[in-house]
């Protein structure tokens, strides 16, 4: 034996590989190459808004309580004291207030959610502009996309938690979504809330989904996710060296490991510094939920504000078909739905089947190389961005005293005419930048039906074939494809941002 | 010399936390101090890797992910020899299947706890004939309780309210309503009444607006011409609230004539149904 036996630690880990044979898995976990790309960091910043999630979860689920029991409040909260409210509403106002860094860290859980989705969704972003989910990548595509279903229910499920009037009236939506589904619909509402609305013990279900059953979907998909990262590798970005059977960048042991603990320590950071001087769902302004009370201005979180633009932009009717009804909330809130998520978990497939290349690809597209998946990815974000819109309009319309009819109006049109717009401007700017550059800095685009330019080197080889020429190139135009993609979706972000918390500014000002 | 002192300022924070929790010092100090503590750790370790570890690139062959064709074929092979060795195959296989299926629908058959079947009872609301109108505070509403333009919610009288059970009353001049046929009497002194359940998605319809005399979910913003019978007039609502007919007894109190003129609340599957039970 040699002398790593003679350390505490290496005594502890020969005796831990006798027993489980890890060494060579350890030593190629240490091995393991990243590629170096900041667009890559936004799964890992949700992986990390996940952990402080779970963190700041375990200590608010252990004085929230789900009852619907009634109490008069006599808490130390003037306001409030002699209103009738759940035993729910009111163990989260005492935790907000008795309840020392309750407050702190019930704020902390709320802007990690709001962060976990914003980076699982520009996540998504990067995968789909940069072709990440082609080819041997498929089945974690359709994992990340689960991961974020479950993400968003788990989400809605946690804020409805607090029973309040915003959530109450958020669950009384949902009912009524439930309810709309053709068949089994009135079965499904029943069974989940227990009976007709507002049902018997919904809140303790809704307490078990949140803190058990969906964080551990959650998890388990994470640890597919993850392994169906690595066991490929990651993909990285054409340039020197850099070829479809390497990959390049830096090692995990110890650079990348520090780097990487180090992010998680200034995601929490972050966070901590959101949820203590950034107020959120201000539960006690609003009150306890009453089913014959509502406040103007409800809107929901950004990752459910889309579904309420939808249900807003849907006009007036319902479908009869005999005795039976199809309701009109069932079109926007879940058909509509349905199908982006259906579009979304097909799309490598329906990509692979239009382009017919179906080969593997480890090295990133940029997404000028694509004009078509950009312009159309580019196209779904305009209309999502229109939605997002139509769930804050009341809002915006009461501020600036406008007229809600026509500001809707005008929506409605927008929905289908602003994704054309964009798509087609898009497009074209792809286009043109794409085929302004050398031909050797652009992706390999072997068998594809998208434009491919006659003097492009063939195969995948092509990109990196001429590393000299490259850099030449590299000194001339900078590494400017991927930082542009970085811009735009980082101008996206920091839009949905400022429009949240500007949303945020304009609700409180409106109470 | 950098990172030692981000450590430092770390520590030094995370003492500061434990100190403004213990004096109650509030959210903010807590926040602040917890934040210097995550965040000076987190610049610390990023600093250590960037300057003081190994930052060249390396360089990994990409495994190969589709095995070599034989040992695909060695696989399959494997496989097929395991299988041709297990006797009556087709019958106790197919018995297998049937038998962890009936196993896997009687574990799920105890699912029907989660809820009542919703055909019992379905949406039946407090009001019927006779019942008088009550407002939150559980006082009785009468003709002089209103004046024209006021609006309260209501409910029956004599029950726990249920969801579907609140109701809007409006006072309107009788000139200016224009209902449907055959709700003539159902406006006691100007007195009218609507579900309050939006036929969109169930919020209450809260908003009333005195002139024009519309009333508006905030929801969804779903807005109804009372005077014509709570029609929609804007937004998602596919149906008009439905009416509850009133009369004034001799007391001058206000009474429900009757039931609702359709089904309360959202859309849904089984619409069509309700719609003839209540007739």
């Amino acid at each position: 034996m040699t002398d790593h036996t003679t350390t505490p630690i290496g005594r502890l880990a020969q005796w831990i590989d006798q027993r489980v044979g890890a060494a060579k898995f350890t030593r190629s976990t240490l091995d393991y190459v990243f590629p170096k790309h900041f667009s890559f960091l936004f799964g890992e910043i949700a992986l990390y808004s996940f952990v402080v999630l779970v963190g700041t979860g375990i200590f608010l689920a252990l004085f929230y309580t789900p009852s619907e029991a009634e109490v008069i409040y006599a808490g130390t909260y003037d306001p409030l004291r002699g209103v009738a409210m759940t035993e729910a509403y009111e163990s989260v106002v005492d935790l907000s207030f008795s309840v020392r860094a309750g407050l702190l860290f019930r704020q902390t859980h709320h802007w990690a959610a709001i962060i976990f989705l914003g980076a699982i969704f520009l996540h998504l972003c990067r995968v789909f502009f940069t072709g990440a989910f082609r080819r041997p990548r498929e089945l974690n595509w359709i994992t990340g996309v689960t991961l974020m279903v479950v993400a968003i229910a788990e989400g809605f499920a946690g804020y409805s938690l607090l029973d309040d009037l915003l959530s109450g009236t958020g669950v009384r939506i949902a009912y009524s979504i439930a309810e709309s589904i053709p068949v089994v619909g009135t079965w499904l509402a029943y069974w989940i809330w227990g009976g007709e609305y507002p049902g018997e013990g919904f809140l303790s279900r809704l307490f078990a989904v949140h803190i058990f059953l969906l964080p551990a979907v959650i998890a388990a998909l994470i640890g597919v996710h993850l392994f169906l990262v690595a066991r490929p590798h990651h993909t990285q970005f054409a340039g020197p060296g850099k070829r479809e059977d390497n990959v390049v960048g830096l090692r995990l042991w110890p650079s990348y490991a520090t780097l990487s603990v180090g992010l998680f320590f200034l995601v929490a950071a972050v966070l901590n510094l959101m949820g203590g001087f950034l107020q959120i769902n201000p539960v006690w302004l609003y009150g306890p939920y009453d089913v014959f009370v509502v406040s103007s201005g409800s809107q929901a979180d950004w990752y459910f504000l889309w579904l309420q633009g939808a249900l807003r932009l849907m006009p007036g009717v319902s479908l009869e078909l005999g005795p039976y009804t199809v309701a009109n909330q069932f079109f926007p809130a879940v058909l509509y739905p349905g199908v982006v998520f259906a579009l979304l978990y097909l799309w490598p497939f329906l990509e692979a089947r239009v382009t017919g290349d179906r080969g593997e690809h480890h090295l990133l597209d940029r997404p000028r190389d694509r004009p078509l998946r950009t312009a159309l990815g580019a196209a779904a974000i305009a209309g999502f961005v229109v939605l997002l819109l139509a769930g804050s309009d009341d809002v915006f319309v009461t501020t600036f005293d406008w007229s809600i009819v026509p500001v809707r109006n005008v929506e409605r049109v927008l929905f289908f005419v602003l994704p054309v717009l964009v798509g087609l401007g898009v497009w074209k700017a792809a286009r043109d930048l794409s085929r302004a550059d050398p031909p050797d800095r652009r992706s390999a685009a072997p068998a594809s039906t998208e434009p491919t330019p006659a003097d492009a080197p063939a195969g995948s080889s092509g990109v990196a074939a001429d590393a000299v020429a490259y850099r030449r190139h590299e000194v001339r135009h900078g590494d400017s494809g991927p930082t542009t993609l970085v811009g735009a979706i980082a101008a996206v972000g920091a839009a949905v941002a400022v429009g949240s918390l500007v949303r945020r500014g304009l609700r409180d000002r409106s109470h | 010399m950098r990172v030692a002192l981000a450590f430092l300022v770390s520590m030094a924070a995370s003492v500061g936390f434990i100190g403004a929790y213990q004096l109650d010092a509030g959210t903010q100090w807590l926040a602040l101090s917890l934040s210097i503590a995550l965040g000076s750790l987190g610049a610390g370790l990023a600093w250590w890797s960037r300057r003081l570890m190994p930052q060249e690139s390396s360089e990994e062959a990409r495994p190969t992910l589709a095995p070599p064709p034989e040992e695909e074929r060695e696989t399959a092979e494997t496989f097929e020899a395991g299988r041709r060795g297990i006797r009556r195959r087709g019958l106790l296989g197919g018995l297998l299947a049937a038998a962890v299926g009936a196993l896997g629908l009687g574990t799920v058959w105890p699912a029907r706890s989660l809820g009542p079947p919703p055909s019992s009872g379905f949406r039946q609301t407090g009001w019927r004939e006779g019942v008088h109108l009550i407002d939150e505070t559980g006082r009785r509403i009468g003709i002089d309780t209103l004046d024209f333009g006021g609006v309260v919610t209501v409910f029956p009288e004599g029950r726990d309210p249920a969801a579907d059970d609140q109701v809007v009353l409006m006072r309107i001049p009788l000139e200016d309503l224009d209902l449907p046929e055959g709700r003539a009497n159902w406006t006691p002194d100007g007195y009218v009444a609507f579900s309050k359940v939006c036929t969109h998605a169930g919020c209450p319809v809260g908003l009333y607006q005195d002139v024009g005399y519309l009333l508006l979910c905030p929801c969804h913003q779903a807005t109804f011409d009372v005077v014509q019978g709570a029609v929609p007039v804007f937004g998602p609502a596919p149906r008009e609230l439905p009416q509850l007919p009133l009369r004034a007894d001799r007391d001058g109190l206000l009474l429900a004539a009757g039931d609702f003129s359709g089904p309360v609340g959202p859309d849904r599957w089984r619409l069509g149904e309700v719609k003839d039970g209540d007739a």
